[in-house]
């Protein structure tokens, strides 16, 4: 009669302790998934930056984004053939103003050179975008990511941010973070013109 | 009874309704503060004075002015910024985690705390037979000879 009893008390125990164990690994578990994603959904996480530091040359990340002074998307990987400036700006940044003129100058210097400047709006409202565009003339295509997911994938912390990409699609030369100069814009052209 | 109490919830939700849809049609500043973020900063509004931060503000401001409602403006915002300018999670995608989760953690733990509670407040009964909390049964049998011998002490 004891033993039965016994038994009986120690398996409900047993099994409280096993469903509480459950519930909470499984809390755990879900919560680790959960984090698992969002790291991997983060992208890069300044892949870029320490992939130059240690002397590669990595791909591009593509990219396609709806033009502000044109029709359409503009694709990175249509530009293969060509060396490419990318500049992340928006119009409520202060340096962003001084280097326009200086962007527009070198993407019409060098263009029948193989040269494309595409200028990256972000974080900034279209129509303030479109003004910045006619008040400084800028001719060069110019796209918009309004969230952050381009400049994340481009380790972009700040504006203006400048990249680098040649013929093949790779990033090469400076990140340059904050205004160009005019000889560090013609240094790292003339890397990606050349490879 | 029924009635009443569902008279009573039914003035309830009036009343905690009416307030939410005079937000929602006559928003203000401060309220859209609070409820947005700063796309740069990755603050609310309320605390960023980032540039587009102030440029956000003036935004909203122009359209509280215009008559827009609270949806609007924030369809508006989403339009331009994307989902992350909204400080609460969208109700989509990866989002709609965030509002799951805590409903399924509140209904997993009451699930295991009614079982646990069952439980523990359910008497362990033999087969057929209940057993009485004064039962000896348990006990250890040379403790029980000696409680005997003790008594039997006692009572000469």
């Amino acid at each position: 009669m004891r033993a039965p009893l016994a038994r009986r008390g120690r398996r409900s125990r047993l099994s409280s302790k096993v469903l509480l164990h459950t519930f909470g690994l499984s809390i755990v578990v879900l919560l680790l998934v959960l984090l698992a994603v969002r790291l991997v959904s983060n992208g890069s996480g300044r892949r870029l930056d320490k992939a130059l530091a240690a002397g590669k040359s990595p791909v591009a990340p593509e990219f396609s984004l709806a033009r502000l002074n044109g029709e359409g998307q503009l694709r990175l990987a249509s530009l293969r053939g060509k060396a490419v400036v990318l500049n992340f700006w928006a119009s409520w940044c202060v340096p962003c103003k001084q280097e326009a003129p200086l962007l527009e100058a070198a993407a019409k210097r060098f263009r029948s050179m193989g040269l494309v400047v595409v200028g990256i709006d972000s974080q900034d409202f279209r129509s303030d975008a479109r003004r910045f565009i006619k008040r400084y003339g800028l001719t060069y295509p110019i796209v918009r990511d309004g969230g952050s997911s381009t400049p994340t994938h481009y380790d972009v912390t700040g504006f203006p941010e400048t990249w680098f990409v040649d013929r093949s699609g790779h990033v090469v030369g400076e990140h340059v973070q904050g205004p160009l100069t005019r000889e560090g814009l013609l240094r790292n052209i003339a890397i990606a013109m050349k490879r | 009874m029924s009635i009443r109490c569902a008279i009573m919830a039914l003035l309830l939700s009036l009343f905690l309704a009416a307030p939410a849809a005079a937000s929602e049609r006559h928003p203000t500043l401060p309220e859209l503060e609070h409820e947005v973020m700063c796309p740069t900063c990755h603050q609310l509004l309320e605390l960023s004075d980032a540039p587009i931060a102030d440029r956000i503000r003036a935004f909203i401001q122009a359209r509280i002015d215009a008559g827009d409602t609270k949806s609007e403006i924030k369809r508006q915002l989403v339009s331009e910024f994307g989902e992350a300018v909204l400080a609460a999670p969208p109700t989509h995608g990866f989002g709609l985690l965030a509002w799951l989760l805590p409903l399924f953690g509140v209904a997993g733990s009451g699930v295991v705390i009614a079982v646990l509670a069952r439980r523990w407040v359910r008497p362990i009964r033999g087969p057929g037979k209940q057993v009485h909390p004064d039962s000896t049964s348990e006990l250890d049998p040379v403790l029980v000879r000696r409680l005997d011998e003790e008594l039997a002490l006692f009572d000469r």
